[in-house]
């Protein structure tokens, strides 16, 4: 009884820093919109910025104010990211933010490496609250109890903040209808910034405290990044008592099964948000979400047509040119070409339901991943050729995105986005975690083709009938009656509805395919490397998928192609360097405020200002 | 005190208003009057640079309304009452006032919540009620009375009788004109003609975003023609 009582009181103390943190990515949320990937690089910075302020300030003030400090430093960074970054691309389609977040990951990761080097760093622990106190006979940190206590005044603070106060009220009613905000007279522009200063300044308040626990390193931006995404679904997006209980619940439930399910420590917290969501579709607190009700309406997508003559003779032009490379270069161009190809039919199957079927996937390497680990096992256990494990592995995938589909297609918008997210962290730590089965972190190896594809040159002519062949595939689908559903439904549900198209089921056909190329995807890439690893089922990887998708263009057809071919040629270039991270966290900024409507959607705004370029693209 | 001058605003490539011009004077209530889809609600929109007019001058009290950012219309003394209502459901109807307070302005009675109250005083019986709770009626109330919290100079108001009871119609009348003696001049896009003319010092019409018509209700009714051809009785 002791003991589980123990456990709860640290499962409590847990719970104070990832509360902090997700309470930050929930405000920033609900007024701006705006679901900020790099929330987990503030919680980073709160915790490395601590600990160098500890080092300087003395004794128990000392590490208090350093806590302080540390928010207060961490919510400037985020102003500076508000305005430098955020603010040029407000107007931007909606979620195109996220991308310009996704540069701020890489920009800090590298600063983070810069300043403090790629040591672990322990956290000191705090002064006069080191000892324990023994509870029940069990030993409990006294530092856990001052967590457990601060945090309801935390919650208690940020409450009155935002009920009781004119900025709270201005905050809450700007979450509803930021327009009639300002057309009222509130200049938005501050409150964004200020909201985005006290989400920040919350993350990094959560990375100081947590420090005599768990110290600070270079990846605890995406370790937290998962939690607290799950936290804030659980809780119910923009509600705070449903993040604190939501943080709650994960965290002694991580404490417990830590002691009784060792092996499931990563799964357990997905399990209890697909349960909850299961029962609770918009989270414990939350209420749901209409369509329209923020008064965001942006400009009708154009609709899309089919190539012209020229852009054709192009794109064989430029197939032909592919064919040709194995004799004309070295054989490292092969593979890379090999690697584009396998990249673009992944971006092409995920701008599929994102761009035609406007459903924002934040778990799209789920499939990626599963159509490799599909075909690695089969070839591992059951030594299948690699013909058939080539068509059993979209078949994989394809069951997994009937599965997540089915889950997530009850939920819409930012709800949907987050539930593949966690759905996708759900398959990546099963195999993560699964050892004996998949390999774990060692992954599987020894995964080769059959002996007529052995060689790079006809792997990589493998590689592009494949993979050529599934991206016009795609586009075809995209030209077919079903596309024209597909692209209904996400125009007007309602109208789409009343015209006799069945929208979530062409919704959930359309992500079962998507998932399937992605598998097909998956499958090129493991026989083309020889092997598979967990990182292809990892958020990044998701997140790679949405950046290239986006920053080619999400309304243009070919925008997930040429966004995956230039940024695998560009990230193959630039990753030679020390401190890539940095200058491609910068280049992709960079695309976001200069070309918002992505590589294709510039490339042919362009053209219609140039004098010769206006009679096609009108 | 505003002066429009051949503004053209478009959606896209559809051209919304077509060279519109005109004035509202101190004190004056004017009524923007058409049909559904002429333009009514894209005049107010563009006033407030809600919606950016391409060509064409917006002066307000002497300043150009042209490309300032709906806030500072709205800090300048416009006092915008939106046609869908858009009151904040999830706040009570006391943060929804909160929500429009500005400053007191130089030579005008401040509004305070009590004053409103007295207006209307269905408000005050639910002031801590939430938005979603009050009825349609209740929620145009709320709405001009949370502008009015702003201390306009000006009022556009936005469609207030559509889709709300025949009764609140003519309890929105009264109120309208309660707020006309205290002085305020109002902009009253409408497509009401009768409750037009119980408020309104004078019409303008506009078909297609063009101005077909400006002048007195009297004058208006001597042409039935004009009524005939561009509103819908």
């Amino acid at each position: 009884m002791g003991l589980i009582f123990a456990q709860l009181l640290t499962g409590l103390a847990n719970a104070a820093a990832l509360f902090l943190v997700a309470s930050g990515l929930s405000l920033i949320f609900g007024v701006t919109r705006i679901v900020n990937f790099s929330h987990g690089s503030f919680y980073m910075l709160g915790a490395f910025i601590g600990y160098s302020l500890m080092q300087v300030l003395p004794g128990a003030i000392g590490f208090w104010s350093s806590v302080l400090l540390a928010g207060v430093a961490v919510g400037i960074i985020g102003v500076i990211v508000e305005i430098l970054v955020l603010r040029p691309v407000y107007k931007a389609p909606e979620l195109f933010q996220l991308v310009a977040t996704f540069g701020v990951i890489l920009v800090i990761q590298d600063l983070a490496l810069l300043i403090w080097g790629a040591e672990d760093v322990l956290g000191p622990r705090a002064p006069g609250l080191k000892g324990i106190v023994r509870i029940m006979g069990e030993p409990v940190p006294k530092f856990d109890l001052a967590l457990i206590a601060i945090t309801p005044f935390v919650l208690f603070a940020l409450w009155y903040l935002l009920t009781k106060t004119r900025v709270g009220i201005l905050v809450r009613a700007a979450t509803q209808d930021r327009e009639m905000v300002g057309a009222l007279g509130v200049n938005q522009a501050w409150l964004f910034t200020g909201v985005f200063f006290l989400g920040a300044a919350l993350a990094g308040l959560g990375g100081a405290i947590q420090l005599p626990k768990g110290g600070a390193d270079l990846l605890m931006d995406f370790t937290i990044l998962a939690s607290i995404f799950v936290v804030v679904v659980i809780g119910g997006m923009g509600s705070l008592p449903g993040a604190y209980i939501a943080a709650v619940l994960i965290s002694v439930l991580n404490v417990f099964g830590v002691s009784y399910l060792p092996q499931s420590t990563l799964v357990l917290m997905f399990v209890v948000m697909a349960v909850v969501l299961t029962i609770r579709p918009y989270g414990l607190l939350g209420r749901e979400e209409k369509a329209g009700e923020h008064g965001q309406v942006g400009e009708p997508e154009l609709p899309i047509k089919p190539a012209s003559l020229t852009i054709r003779l192009l794109v064989l032009a430029l197939i032909a040119l592919l064919a040709c490379l194995p004799f004309v270069a070295p054989s490292f161009f092969t593979i890379l070409a090999t690697d584009v190809i396998v990249f673009c039919l992944f971006a092409a199957s995920l701008h599929f339901i994102l761009g035609l079927g406007g459903l924002v996937s934040f778990g799209h390497a789920a499939f990626f991943g599963t159509g490799a680990y599909v075909a690695a096992l089969l070839v591992t256990y059951v030594g299948t050729p690699m013909e058939l494990a080539f068509l059993l592995a979209p078949v994989g995938a394809f069951l997994l995105a009937i599965i997540i589909g089915w889950l997530c297609l009850r939920l819409s918008g930012v709800y949907f986005a987050m539930l593949t997210l966690a759905l996708a962290q759900l398959v990546w730590s099963l195999v993560f975690q699964w050892d004996d089965f998949t390999g774990g972190d060692d992954g599987l190896v020894d995964i080769w083709p059959s002996a007529w594809l052995r060689d790079t040159t006809s792997y990589f002519y493998f590689t592009m009938v494949i993979g050529i062949g599934g991206i016009l595939f795609l586009r075809h689908l995209a030209h077919s009656p079903f596309g024209y559903a597909l692209r209904a439904s996400r125009d007007s549900a309602r109208q789409a509805e009343a015209t006799g198209i069945h929208t979530k089921r062409i919704q959930w056909v359309s992500f079962a395919i998507a998932g399937a190329l992605a598998g097909v995807a998956g499958a090129l890439f493991v026989f083309s490397k020889g092997s598979v690893f967990p990182v292809e089922l990892e958020i990044a990887k998701s997140f790679d998928g949405l950046i290239v998708v986006f920053l080619g263009g999400v309304k243009t057809l070919s925008g997930g192609v040429v966004g995956a071919a230039a940024l695998t040629l560009v990230q193959d270039y630039i990753t030679r360097f020390e401190y890539w991270r940095l200058a491609l966290g910068l280049l992709i900024i960079l695309v976001v405020i200069i070309a918002p409507n992505g590589i294709v959607g510039s490339l042919r705004k362009l053209a219609h200002w140039l004098p010769f370029g206006r009679s096609k693209s009108t | 005190m505003l002066e429009l001058e051949s503004v053209n605003t478009y959606y896209g490539k559809a051209h919304i208003l077509n060279d519109l011009s005109f004035t509202l004077n101190e004190g004056e209530v004017v009524s923007l009057l058409g049909r559904n889809g002429a333009g009514k609600t894209t005049t107010v929109k563009s006033i407030m640079q809600l919606v950016k007019p391409a060509t064409g001058s917006i002066v307000f009290d002497g300043n150009h309304l042209n490309r300032l950012a709906p806030h500072q219309v709205a800090r300048l003394g416009i006092g915008y009452v939106p046609e869908e209502r858009r009151i904040f459901t999830d706040l009570t109807i006391l943060e929804n006032l909160e929500v429009g307070r500005q400053a007191p302005r130089d030579g005008l009675e401040p509004w305070t919540v009590e004053s409103l109250f007295k207006i209307f005083p269905n408000l005050e019986e639910r002031q801590n009620n939430r938005g979603k709770a009050l009825s349609g009626g209740e929620q145009q109330m709320l709405t001009i009375a949370r502008t009015l919290m702003g201390n306009p100079r000006l009022l556009l108001l936005d469609e207030p009788s559509e889709g709300i009871a025949p009764v609140i119609v003519e309890q929105m009348a009264a109120t309208i004109m309660q707020i006309k003696e205290s002085g305020l001049p109002v902009l009253l896009s409408e497509q009401n003609l009768h409750f037009a003319r119980l408020v309104a010092d004078r019409a303008i019409i506009i078909e297609s975003g063009e101005k077909k018509y400006d002048g007195s209700f009297a004058e208006l009714e001597a042409n039935p023609s004009i009524r005939d051809a561009y509103l819908s009785v």
